[in-house]
C-alpha cells in the first residue's frame, strides 16, 4: 500500500481521536441543553412577565403594577360568549365521546367527526379572542370606583384574591429581606471564616467543624423554615416578623458564605502575613491590613451567592417573616420604631407562591404571577449585578 | 555557662560586642528534632552567613531569633536560651511584637505588599499609628536611601511595588525592614531567587548596612557567604558544625566535614 501522506505531520485518523471527537460533540450537546432549558425559562418568564411590567404609552413601565398593594381581581366575562363558548365545548365532548365508541374499521365516520371537530375548534379560537377583547377586569380599587358596575344579565362575574393591583409591598419586604439577611450573614460569616482560617488550630476539629457547616448548605430550605420557626418565632417570642426571617435566611446563607470567604483568605499568599508580622504588626493588625482586604473580593463573590440563596427562599420565610397579604407598607403605622423589625412582610417569592396555589389555576392570575416572577428575577439580577460592579471596583484598587 | 567543648574552643571569648547569644539550643517540629544543642555567639556591626545543605536547620534556626516560629504549631522549644543583648526572648515577660521591631526579616521569596512602594515602605511605621505625612515623607526617602533604592524609584513612589523588577523588590522588602529601626536584621536566602546582577547589587547593600546593623544572612551560595560575611556558621542535619571567621572556614575549616562540604563533595 502506497503512503499516501506527504509529510510526517499529515493528519492519521485513529481510534483514540474519534473517541475525543465523539466525546467533545457529547459535551458540547449537554452545554447546549443547559443552555436551551435555561434560556427557555428566561425568555418564557421575560416574554409574559413585560406584558405586566411594561405598557405601551408612556412612561411605558407599569408603574401601578409595581407599587400598588396586591387586591382582589375582579373579572366579568360577556355572557353570550361564555355560553356559546359552553355549548361547543359539550358538543365536542360529545363527538369525542362518539367517536370512541365506533369501531376503528368505521374509517368515513371517523373521517366525519374529525372535521366536525377541526370545525368547533377554530370556531372556539374565534369566540375565546372575541371574549379576551370583551372581558372586563378591575382591581379593587376601581370595581369600587366603577359607577354602575357591569349588568350580570350581560356577564358572569367572578373574583380571585391577590390576583388585581400591584407588587408594590412585595418588592419591598423582598429586598428589606435580603438586604437584612446578608448583612447578618456576612457579619456573622466573616467572622468566622477569619477565625477558622487564621486563628484556629489545624486538627480533626477543625475538619469536622469546617464538615458540618458544608454539611448546613444540604440541608432542606423548608427545614431551615421550621427552625426558624421554632428558634425566633416561637423560643424567642418575635413572632412572624422581619428580623425572624432576616436571622432565617442569614443562617441559610452562611455556609456558602463561610466556606468562600474562607477559601479566598487561605489564598492569600502566607508572605503577606509573615511580612507584615516581621515588621511588628499583631496578628489581628497583619489581618485587617495584609490579608481581609486582598480577601475583599472573593468574600463579595461570596455575598453574590448568598443572595442567590436567599432571595429566591420561599420555604424558610413561609413561617418566619412573609404575609401574604399586607396592608401596610413597612414603615406605615409603626407605635415605635423598634416595631419595623417585628412585623411581617410581603415577599416575592411567597407571593408567586400564594398566587400560583392557593387558587386554582386559571388564567386571570397569569398575568399577576409572570409579572412577579419578572420582577423577582430582576430584583436578584440587580443585586448580584451591583456586588460584582463592587468586586470589580475593589479588585482595582487591590491587585495583585 | 557550659559550653559544648568543641565550640567553644573556637569561640572568641564572649566579646562586649555580642549580640545574640545562644547557648544549648534545641528546638523540634512535633516530634522530630530540627536543632541540636547548638551554642554560638553574633557579633555586633558584622555579617554572620549561616551556611549548609537544605533541610540542615539553618532557616529554622534564623526564625529562631525573631520567634517568626511561634506561628508554626508544632513548632517547640527543647532546652537551651536565646539571649538578645542579654534579654532572653522566649522569656515569659517578652512582647513578640516588640522583640520583632528589633530584629527585622527578610525573607527568601521577596513579598512586597500590593501598595505603592511609599505605602510598603510607611507600612511598619503606619501600623504603629505614626500617619504624620512628614515623619513618614522622610522616613521612606531614608530608607529608600539606605536600601540604595532611592534614585531608582522617586519618581514613582507611588505606583505598585509589583511593577518593581525582582531584584528591586527584594531591595524594597530590605528597605521596609528598616522603616522600623531594627538593630539586627535577618537575611533568609535573600538572594536565592535574584540574578547575579541584582544579586551583586544587594550583596553591595549588605556591605554598606553593616555598618549600622547586625546582620544575619542565610545562603545557599557558599561564593555569597564567603564575599558578604565576616564570620560563617556551617550547619548539617541540625547540628552547627563549625563556626569561624569565614576566611578560616573557606581557608582551613577545621572539620572535615566543612571542608567536604565547601569543596563540593556533598550537599
Amino acid at each position: 500500500m502506497a503512503d499516501s501522506r506527504s509529510h510526517p505531520f499529515a493528519h492519521r485518523p485513529s481510534r483514540t481521536k474519534t473517541a475525543e471527537t465523539v466525546l467533545t460533540t457529547f459535551l458540547r450537546l449537554a452545554t447546549y441543553c443547559v443552555i436551551a432549558a435555561a434560556g427557555y425559562i428566561f425568555v418564557n418568564i421575560a416574554i409574559h412577565g413585560s406584558k405586566a411590567v411594561f405598557t405601551t404609552e408612556a412612561p411605558f413601565i407599569n408603574v401601578a403594577f409595581l407599587t400598588q398593594k396586591p387586591q382582589t381581581l375582579h373579572v366579568f366575562e360577556p355572557k353570550a360568549i361564555d355560553t356559546e363558548l359552553k355549548q361547543i365545548n359539550a358538543e365536542v365532548l360529545a363527538l369525542k365521546s362518539k367517536r370512541k365508541a365506533l369501531s376503528s374499521k368505521d374509517r368515513d365516520a371517523r373521517k366525519a367527526i374529525g372535521v366536525a371537530l377541526a370545525e368547533l375548534e377554530s370556531q372556539t379560537q374565534r369566540l375565546d379572542s372575541e371574549r379576551k377583547s370583551r372581558r372586563l377586569m378591575y382591581s379593587d380599587t376601581e370595581y369600587r370606583a366603577l359607577e354602575t358596575p357591569p349588568s350580570q344579565s350581560d356577564y358572569a362575574y367572578s373574583t380571585y384574591a391577590y390576583s388585581g393591583g400591584g407588587i408594590g409591598p412585595a418588592i419591598i419586604g423582598t429586598c428589606l429581606l435580603v438586604a437584612g439577611s446578608i448583612a447578618i450573614a456576612l457579619t456573622l460569616g466573616v467572622l468566622c471564616a477569619i477565625y477558622l482560617s487564621e486563628y484556629s488550630r489545624p486538627g480533626r476539629t477543625l475538619q469536622t467543624i469546617r464538615l458540618s457547616i458544608l454539611n448546613l448548605s444540604g440541608v432542606p430550605s423548608i427545614v431551615f423554615g421550621l427552625f426558624g420557626f421554632g428558634m425566633f418565632v416561637l423560643f424567642f417570642d418575635w413572632g412572624v416578623s422581619m428580623i425572624a426571617g432576616w436571622f432565617t435566611l442569614a443562617i441559610m446563607a452562611l455556609p456558602v458564605i463561610i466556606a468562600a470567604s474562607e477559601e479566598s483568605m487561605r489564598a492569600i499568599p502566607k508572605g503577606f502575613r509573615e511580612g507584615s508580622l516581621a515588621l511588628g504588626a499583631s496578628k489581628w493588625t497583619a489581618i485587617r491590613t495584609n490579608v481581609l482586604p486582598y480577601a475583599l473580593p472573593g468574600i463579595l463573590t461570596s455575598s453574590i451567592m448568598g443572595i442567590a440563596r436567599v432571595a429566591g427562599e420561599t420555604a424558610p420565610i413561609m413561617f418566619t417573616a412573609a404575609f401574604a397579604l399586607r396592608d401596610q407598607l413597612p414603615w406605615e403605622g409603626l407605635d415605635k420604631p423598634t416595631d419595623f423589625f417585628f412585623q411581617g412582610v410581603m415577599a416575592l417569592p411567597y407571593h408567586i407562591y400564594v398566587v400560583s396555589s392557593k387558587i386554582p389555576q386559571n388564567e386571570y392570575t397569569r398575568n399577576m404571577q409572570y409579572g412577579a416572577a419578572f420582577v423577582f428575577l430582576f430584583i436578584v439580577g440587580f443585586f448580584a449585578f451591583s456586588s460584582i460592579l463592587l468586586r470589580i471596583q475593589v479588585r482595582k484598587k487591590y491587585k495583585w | 555557662m557550659q559550653f559544648d567543648k568543641s565550640i567553644s574552643a573556637k569561640l572568641p571569648t564572649a566579646a562586649a560586642d555580642t549580640i545574640i547569644e545562644v547557648r544549648h539550643f534545641d528546638f523540634c517540629y512535633g516530634d522530630t528534632q530540627a536543632l541540636f544543642n547548638i551554642s554560638m555567639d553574633i557579633h555586633e556591626k558584622e555579617v554572620t552567613a549561616f551556611i549548609g545543605p537544605s533541610g540542615c536547620g539553618k532557616s529554622t534556626f534564623l526564625r529562631c531569633f525573631n520567634r517568626m516560629n511561634d506561628l508554626i504549631d508544632i513548632a517547640q522549644i527543647k532546652g537551651g536560651s536565646v539571649k538578645i543583648s542579654d534579654i532572653d526572648i522566649y522569656g515569659k515577660d517578652v512582647d513578640v511584637i516588640e522583640l520583632r521591631k528589633h530584629v527585622g526579616m527578610v525573607f527568601q521569596k521577596s513579598n512586597p505588599f500590593p501598595k505603592s512602594i511609599y505605602d510598603n515602605i510607611a507600612y511598619g511605621l503606619r501600623i504603629q499609628g505614626i500617619t504624620k505625612k512628614s515623619i513618614l515623607d522622610d522616613v521612606v526617602e531614608e530608607c529608600l536611601r539606605g536600601a540604595a533604592l532611592w534614585d531608582e524609584v522617586k519618581d514613582r513612589l507611588n505606583e505598585s511595588a509589583l511593577g518593581m523588577s525582582g531584584g528591586q523588590q527584594q531591595r524594597l522588602c530590605i528597605a521596609r525592614a528598616l522603616a522600623v529601626k531594627p538593630k539586627i536584621l535577618l537575611m533568609d536566602e535573600p538572594c536565592s531567587a535574584l540574578d547575579p546582577i541584582a544579586t551583586a547589587k544587594v550583596e553591595e547593600l549588605i556591605h554598606q548596612l553593616k555598618q549600622d546593623y547586625t546582620i544575619v544572612i542565610v545562603t545557599h551560595n557558599m561564593q555569597q557567604a564567603a564575599r558578604v560575611s565576616d564570620r560563617t556558621a556551617f550547619f548539617y542535619l541540625g547540628k552547627l558544625i563549625e563556626y569561624d571567621v569565614t576566611d578560616t572556614i573557606f581557608m582551613n575549616p577545621s572539620d572535615p566535614q566543612t571542608e567536604a562540604y565547601i569543596s563540593g563533595r556533598f550537599g
